[in-house]
């Protein structure tokens, strides 16, 4: 051991040896012992090691034969190094659950404890990859939603036993003491018990009748903690132990929605599988180019090449598009149902939104309610073509992340618009934000609309043209910008038709976009601020975007290209009382340049008018 | 600045590039007159625009020139306020204040403000703030 090493264990307050060792006291008095991960991970473990450093090894392998013949040997080699340091992190990681903190310690030559205080905690994501569901294991991440950093704030557990990953989530989010032992097995009232529960079981039209506003199948106002917490809403639940909500006894879960076979129609137009397609193409031809196999030595493949050459130019066409659109799709929908199998929502009685959902690599994320502010309905144009939707949750610390997952704050994968809108107004307990209507933004934003589609691609074709015919640019540049020209136009009208706010059940509901439309209900107590961004041309048109800021999700929530004076008066409903008194002219919006221009001398105070709400 | 840069670069292209001496000096001349245009026009465009206010429950700026924004911020929702001074505020006696929420997408920014009004301002915002109490989310 070098110097550097005796030096990371001083500052990491622990030798080497303590790992795993005697109970540490904690300020509070208290003893809690130090955990390991599960003992299986002694097979994981050293697995992992070896598949990731596969390449090397091989590498290895084959440098090694090269030169003196000890190939085999140096590679052989490699491999136990790998298989020891693949050992040696079960016995170096320990892990504990204090009152206020959840603490890992890990590495060898580099010590660290990461440290996370118990109420910072957002998430829990436990996911089980193929091998880890053979031996009975899931992974464990804490996000504390550090939304700022990629990797950053997120606690790894890998792995433990599943019934123990559930009394840790329970441990975690729902706050309550860990009971008594902690062994205890049969404890497991956790979602991971998928048995129970057909898909498609009667998730929905559950909520106690008196509720239901009639005539509207989505439910009616029905506040989140009543619907946990009411006797009568726990007969969708999965869970047969009985029902003491806020006691330490299990956590009962009420379903909200399940997985249909029938949505895996969706599949299909979920456009997922183009990555899929890409990625196997990139690797097809990437084995045929490096191993010089030549494709067409192969019988059926030269058939076909063939049969393909001889056909006519637009059934090669017709051929070759129909092919990737089946390719695309199938593709599509087996990533729909390795993902999104067996998926479920639902909620706990300890104000816990929960998912679950994987054919064979499962997921579950838990999301703490008090973190929700607001919910998405996301409808990608083909989805929204055959009408489906998929929600995606606005919460604080759990920043939109990309691809199918959404970085953990999908809510319902693809699935009927009327399904969507129920879950979500049963996830944020009122109705209106996703049903009400909208309203336009006027002829103003429209002109708007064709203008910007209009000048981007006039533009573009106009200077592909002058390329073309300076600098010898080929000539389908800008024929092709040309004719794109067309599309945009009904997308163009599209956009606006898209474009629509309002303020209902104490939401902010704005809806923008046309090839993923997106209609977003943001909680008015989940508004920090606002921003009103009016560019050049704006100004000239008299609209404005107003933009209100919140900690959740995208940061911001954009009302597009509304009337300046409608943008003011939806500000000052969003959070009465703050515009007031920056307000000149409040209570008789003027058409006059600017509108109610802002008070606008830099003295704090200026204005001292009663901050009551006024409309406009 | 960023003309000034691109003003140098043209020259030293039309010095080394010893053909079309005229294209080059057309465009180098139009640069020049837009460097100026936008030199002499976009600061008195600035200053007119921009403007702040606080009150005691909101802090409130305006800010842009071709692109303008208007961004409000209640004092209960305040993060963090900073106040920098660049090498160039320092020489002129001014400095930045920045106040952020926990949304990040909407820091609240006031440029060029005299060192005691500042001084003033964050006092007053930092006073107004330690009142409120929450995570502010």
């Amino acid at each position: 051991m070098t110097a550097m090493d005796d030096t990371t264990d001083a500052l990491g307050g622990e030798p080497a040896d303590a790992v795993g060792g005697g109970p540490v006291a904690e300020p509070g008095g208290e003893l809690v012992q130090w955990r390991r991960l599960s003992r299986r991970m002694l097979v994981i473990h050293p697995f992992q090691e070896v598949v990731r450093s596969a390449p090397a090894l091989i590498g290895l392998l084959f440098a090694g034969s090269t030169q003196g013949g000890h190939g085999h040997l140096w590679s052989l080699a490699g491999l136990g190094i790998m298989l020891l340091i693949g050992t040696l992190r079960w016995f170096t990681t320990t892990y504990r659950v204090t009152p206020q903190y959840v603490q890992v310690r890990k590495g060898l030559l580099r010590r660290q404890v990461l440290t996370v205080p118990r109420d910072r905690i957002r998430t829990v994501d436990v996911t089980s990859h193929v091998l880890h569901r053979l031996l009975g294991l899931s992974r464990v991440e804490v996000g504390t939603g550090r939304s700022d950093r990629k990797d950053g704030g997120t606690l790894k557990l890998d792995a433990l036993h599943t019934h123990e990953v559930d009394r840790l989530r329970d441990e975690l989010l729902h706050r309550r003491p860990a009971p008594a032992s902690a062994a205890a097995a049969s404890v497991a009232p956790g979602p991971v018990a998928l048995d129970s529960v057909a898909p498609g079981s009667a998730a929905l039209g559950t909520v106690a009748p008196g509720s239901v506003v009639p005539g509207s199948v989505a439910s009616g106002p029905v506040a989140p903690g009543s619907v946990a917490g009411s006797p009568h809403a726990g007969a969708t639940a999965t869970s047969e132990m009985d029902v003491h909500p806020g006691t330490a006894g299990p956590m009962t879960e009420v379903e909200l929605t399940a997985l249909r076979p029938a949505w895996i129609r969706f599949g299909p137009f979920t456009l997922s599988g183009v990555v899929t397609v890409g990625v196997l193409a990139g690797f097809i031809s990437r084995i045929v180019s490096e191993g010089n196999v030549d494709l067409l030595s192969i019988g059926p493949v030269r058939q076909v090449v063939d049969s393909f050459n001889q056909g006519a130019l637009w059934l090669r066409i017709t051929g070759s598009v129909a092919t990737l659109v089946i390719f695309v799709a199938i593709a599509s929908t087996l990533g729909y149902v390795l993902a999104f199998w067996r998926f479920r929502l639902t909620r706990t009685t300890g104000g816990t939104l929960h998912v679950t959902r994987g054919l064979i690599t499962t997921r579950a994320t838990t999301l703490e309610e008090r973190r929700l502010r607001g919910i998405e309905v996301s409808e990608p144009l083909l989805l929204r073509a055959v009408g489906g939707a998929r929600l995606i949750a606005v919460a604080t610390g759990l920043r939109v992340g990309l691809g199918a997952q959404r970085g953990g704050s999908m809510l319902l994968p693809p699935a009927p618009l009327a399904e969507a809108q129920n879950v979500a107004a049963r996830v944020i307990g009122v109705s209106e934000p996703l049903t009400a209507d909208l309203l336009p933004h006027g002829p103003a934003a429209l002109r708007r609309r064709f203008t910007r589609a209009l000048a981007v691609w006039g533009t573009l074709t106009a200077a592909l043209l002058a390329l073309s015919y300076w600098a010898g640019f080929p000539a389908w540049t800008w024929q092709t910008a040309l004719v794109l020209t067309v599309p945009a136009m009904p997308l163009a009208a599209d956009r606006y038709r898209s474009l629509g706010h309002t303020i209902s059940g104490g939401h902010l509901v704005t809806r923008w976009g046309s090839v993923v439309r997106r209609r977003v209900a943001l909680d008015r107590d989940g508004i920090i601020g606002w921003n009103l961004r009016r560019s050049f041309f704006q100004r000239r048109a008299g609209l404005a975007t107003l933009t209100a800021t919140t900690a959740a999700g995208r940061q911001g929530y954009s009302v597009w290209d509304v009337d300046l004076a409608e943008a003011l008066r939806t500000a000052d409903q969003g959070i009465p009382g703050l515009l007031t008194p920056f307000l000149v002219s409040a209570g008789q919006p003027s058409e006059a340049a600017g509108g109610p221009a802002p008070a606008s001398l830099p003295m704090p105070a200026q204005v001292e008018g009663p901050l009551a709400h006024r409309d406009a | 600045m960023g003309w000034l840069v691109l003003i140098a670069l043209q020259v030293v292209w039309t010095v080394l590039d010893g053909g079309n001496r005229t294209a080059h000096i057309t465009v180098l001349a139009i640069t020049v007159a837009l460097a100026v245009t936008h030199v002499t026009v976009m600061p008195w465009w600035r200053y007119r625009v921009h403007r702040w206010e606080t009150t005691a429950d909101a802090v409130y700026t305006q800010s842009g020139w071709l692109q303008q924004e208007w961004r409000i911020a209640p004092i209960s929702r305040i993060q963090t306020v900073d106040s920098e001074r660049g090498p160039l505020e320092q020489l002129f006696g001014l400095v930045n204040v920045t106040v952020t929420t926990a949304s990040a997408a909407g820091p609240l920014r006031v440029h060029g403000l005299d060192r005691k009004t500042a001084q003033r301002l964050v006092d007053e915002l930092t006073a107004n703030t330690q009142a409120t109490t929450g995570d502010a989310t």
